[in-house]
């Protein structure tokens, strides 16, 4: 029972980075039928020059902080001078370019920085401490609750409060309309993929220390991971993402608990698998309202 | 006077070939002008032209005076120019409320929505309501609505009675003059319904293959004959 | 409206693949070059050439699939290494090359069936991200059951050595282009048929193939397994030129190479899958020789990584209309 309840909060800190990685894809998904193939690399990319500042600086926090920064000026860079010129007709078209940006970043990154894991400090202990004689969460389980939740209440406040989330949706559902109405609609789209690249920042520096740290392929099953959760949540919702990620994040703690940290992999596999054939709009889709 | 929309030579398309071939007109502030032809005429094509969805290839827009070439759909509004698309173009994922105030999003300070809500009770009882549970009568008000809200001088209308019940044409045509008589708000309205159309416009202009083959006081379009046989074919 | 028909008409009627050469005469020459080629080219070349035949395999069937029928595969890495291990464990049994080939396709195939049921219900992103799925964890597979597969090492394949008269890289290249020809051989057959023209009017417009009574499951899958099969056979040659196989070997840049490759060459068409397997070989090797000249390790992978990341996205944003105007056979372009 004390190991049901340790993987538990162990899959739901899992999950909340899911749910964040989830989210970005979401975010992009909506506003341009794209999916960030590239997500994955480019958090990667943000996660080095961050640990690079760290370094350099001895603040860990500094260099979260340009992580964030640094995501939301490659995601602003990679829709201006790249997605922007994507031809829609196809939706593989925008596929094989984010492919293309994956081998670039990881290219890139290897030159810069090799091909040997680096390690990624976490910034809080990352023992569970007690709770009532059982130990459940660490320092950094809450850190990650609390950042990922942040995100996740900033973004609603933005998208639901504010009239720039109103024309980021706008932009979004109907582009056309939105810029006779006077939404600078390129605009809406560079801030959304800049939004979304710093939301994929934030889940790599938080899901790097526990992983086996920085490489620049680290975040390609944490990219699966997410993808699974979007999916089951439904590409098309937000909210599902979150449900989704945490989902995931539950089922790998409990797999890996179980079963074997080796077996993880294929689990996501297998769920991705069913859900594409069984429920493709996700499991908490409530209309067909949206076809792609 | 000088007119607010003066179009000259305009020649506009899709691809290679025009669908527009210098199409030239007219409109006075506070004047309805009536667009009336065949389907595939380039109606629509002639407000997506002037709203700067689609590039012009040839010819001139001005408006009150200054040249509109150049300028961004986006900024469009900022002249006083107000688009309602074909079918309407609400936003079917956002609310009735959200829909209108997308509408005036640009202006410092933002418009009110009162006056909105005032002209159209039906739309203040459905505030909270996602675009796509609107009947079509309430999709129509909504975005002429959405339009009103930022107080253009030049409304372009396309095809406002599209699958509407008479009694709601009827209302929203009333509803135009009424504005017009009220605001000196000008309208390019473009319609199918011929009748409707000339019933509240001040003149016709009938295109056909992209180009206009007759224009004349609405009165006089519908009151002979001849003219209505030959361009309107009732 | 009646454009696009008609130009999809076109489309469907031109055979893409060579229409004055017979395949069969096209392949006879090929091996003689390949012949003449592995009796004047120094060993490490003709290895290099052996390794083009074994990519030529892959890309030929992946350039169907995604040129011919419209899906993106980007899990084709993670079936050659199915293609691999079955031959590296048939070899360490059984030691009879020739049935390890055959046992390796069919191994794959059926891998590939599996997959391609599922691929034919997805479009688009869907189906991308499966396949990515795939291509992350088939190789994380090796550690799951590492009794099998050896976790990271991976596993050596026993060969016996090539006959006496030749050497084990002319051998090499022997085996390896005798697999790509009869692979181009048998595509070309088979897309300039019914299947082909299925596949195409599959892809330029779903709805239009089903009223003419084609079957787009059936089609779907059919391309998908035929497309494994290349990248089985692909595998296990792979295992038989470096004797070894490991996860290492089949990551899943490997996959987005193969992607890369196709693009370049220009879809659907089988001498791209050609100018596609040299490019594979050709640029890590310049690559390596410029990271060598540099005295720098770093750079030699990821040299090579960046600038087909470079290519891909150029290409792909220089070309109007993306995927769908490189499918368009040469002589065309000219006249859009
Ligand atoms: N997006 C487009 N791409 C290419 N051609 C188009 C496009 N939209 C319209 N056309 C063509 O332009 C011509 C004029 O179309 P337009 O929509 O302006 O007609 P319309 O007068 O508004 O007709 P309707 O009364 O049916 O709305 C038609 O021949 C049409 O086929
Ligand atoms: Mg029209």
């Amino acid at each position: 029972m004390d190991r049901f309840l340790f993987l538990t909060f162990d899959g739901l800190s899992r999950g909340a980075v899911y749910a964040a990685f989830a989210l970005a894809l979401v975010l992009i998904w909506r506003a341009t039928r794209i999916v960030n193939f590239a997500q994955g690399a480019m958090a990667v990319a943000t996660a080095y020059v961050a640990y690079s500042v760290a370094d350099a600086t001895g603040s860990y926090w500094l260099g979260f902080i340009v992580a964030l920064v640094a995501g939301l000026l490659l995601g602003a860079g990679v829709e201006r001078v790249v997605m922007r010129f994507v031809d829609h007709s196809s939706p593989l078209n925008g596929v094989v370019v984010a492919l293309g940006l994956v081998l670039i970043i990881q290219g890139v990154l290897g030159m810069i920085y090799g091909n040997e894991f680096r390690p990624a400090t976490a910034p809080f202990s990352r023992d569970a401490f007690d709770i009532g004689g059982v130990a459940l969460l660490s320092r950094y389980d809450l850190f990650v609750f609390a950042a990922v939740g942040a995100v996740v209440v900033l973004l609603t406040l933005l998208f639901t409060r504010t009239s720039t989330g109103l024309r980021m949706r706008a932009a979004a559902f109907a582009p056309d309309v939105s810029r006779l109405l006077g939404v600078p609609v390129g605009g809406m789209l560079t801030l959304g993929w800049a939004l979304a690249a710093a939301v994929g920042s934030l889940a790599g520096m938080l899901v790097l220390p526990t992983e086996l740290g920085l490489h620049p392929t680290a975040m390609d099953i944490v990219f699966i991971s997410a993808f699974t959760a979007a999916v089951v949540g439904g590409l098309d919702s937000p909210i599902g993402s979150v449900l989704g990620g945490l989902m995931v994040g539950l089922l790998l703690s409990y797999i890996s608990g179980y079963l074997g940290a080796t077996v993880a992999p294929m689990a996501v596999l297998a769920l991705l698998v069913v859900v594409l054939l069984s429920r493709p709009d996700g499991l908490f889709a409530r209309s067909k309202a949206r076809t792609a | 006077m000088t007119a607010l929309l003066d179009v000259e030579g305009l020649t506009a398309g899709y691809g290679a070939a025009p669908v527009l071939h210098e199409v030239s007109l007219t409109v006075q502030p506070g004047q309805i002008v009536a667009v009336l032809g065949a389907n595939g005429a380039g109606k629509s094509t002639l407000l997506r032209t002037l709203s700067g969805l689609l590039p012009a290839q040839q010819g001139r827009i001005l408006f009150d005076g200054k040249d509109l070439s150049g300028i961004k759909v986006e900024r469009m509004v900022h002249h006083g120019i107000a688009h309602v698309p074909e079918g309407r173009g609400v936003v079917t994922e956002l609310t009735v409320d959200e829909n209108l105030r997308l509408g005036g999003l640009w202006r410092k300070p933002q418009p009110p929505l009162e006056p909105i809500y005032e002209l159209f009770p039906r739309l203040a009882e459905r505030k909270s309501h996602l675009g796509h549970q609107l009947s079509g009568g309430e999709r129509q008000m909504l975005a002429l609505g959405r339009a009103l809200v930022a107080q253009p001088r030049l409304l372009l209308l396309d095809e406002p009675s599209l699958g509407l019940a008479p009694k709601i044409t009827a209302h929203i045509m009333a509803l135009l003059r009424d504005l017009r008589d009220r605001t000196g708000l000008a309208v390019l309205l473009v319609e199918q319904n011929v009748r409707s159309a000339l019933s509240i416009a001040d003149e016709g202009v009938v295109l056909s293959l992209g180009r206009i083959v007759t224009r004349h006081d609405a009165a006089t379009l519908v009151d002979d004959a001849d003219l209505r046989h030959a361009y309107l074919g009732f | 409206m009646t454009v696009v028909r008609d130009r999809v008409a076109t489309r469907i009627a031109s055979p893409p693949m060579h229409r004055r050469l017979s395949p069969l005469l096209v392949v006879v020459i090929g091996a003689a070059i390949v012949v003449a080629l592995t009796y004047t080219l120094p060993p490490f070349r003709t290895y290099q050439l052996a390794t083009v035949g074994a990519y030529l395999c892959v890309t030929a069937g992946l350039t169907v699939l995604t040129g011919l029928n419209g899906q993106l595969s980007l899990g084709h890495g993670a079936l050659m290494a199915t293609g691999a291990y079955t031959l590296a464990l048939w070899q360490n049994k059984f030691n009879l090359l020739a049935v390890g080939i055959v046992v390796a396709i069919l191994v794959t195939t059926a891998v590939g069936a599996v997959i391609g049921l599922a691929a034919a219900r997805l479009r688009g992103p869907y189906l991308a991200g499966l396949t990515l799925a795939v291509a992350v964890v088939v190789p994380s597979i090796a550690s799951t059951f590492d009794g099998t597969f050896n976790s990271d090492q991976g596993l050596s394949v026993i060969l016996n050595p090539p006959p006496d008269t030749m050497t084990v890289e002319q051998w090499q290249a022997w085996v390896c282009w005798g697999g790509a020809l009869l692979t181009v051989l048998a595509l070309a057959l088979l897309t300039r048929g019914r299947f082909g023209r299925d596949m195409r009017a599959v892809r330029d417009d779903e709805t239009a193939a089903r009223l003419a009574g084609i079957s787009i499951a059936r089609t779907q899958v059919t391309a998908f397994v035929v497309s494994a099969a290349c990248a089985g056979l692909a595998g296990a040659l792979f295992a038989v030129i470096a004797q070894s196989v490991s996860p290492g070997a089949f990551p899943l840049t490997l996959s987005l190479f193969l992607v890369m490759a196709i693009v370049i060459g220009g879809l659907g068409r089988l001498t791209g899958a050609l100018i596609g397997a040299l490019l594979l070989v050709a640029l890590p090797a310049v690559a390596h020789e410029i990271g060598e000249a540099a005295g720098s390790q770093r750079l030699e992978g990821n040299l090579a990584l960046t600038f087909f990341g470079v290519v891909l996205v150029v290409v792909m944003l220089a070309a109007p209309g993306g995927l769908a105007s490189l499918r368009i056979p040469l002589k065309k372009k000219g006249q859009r």
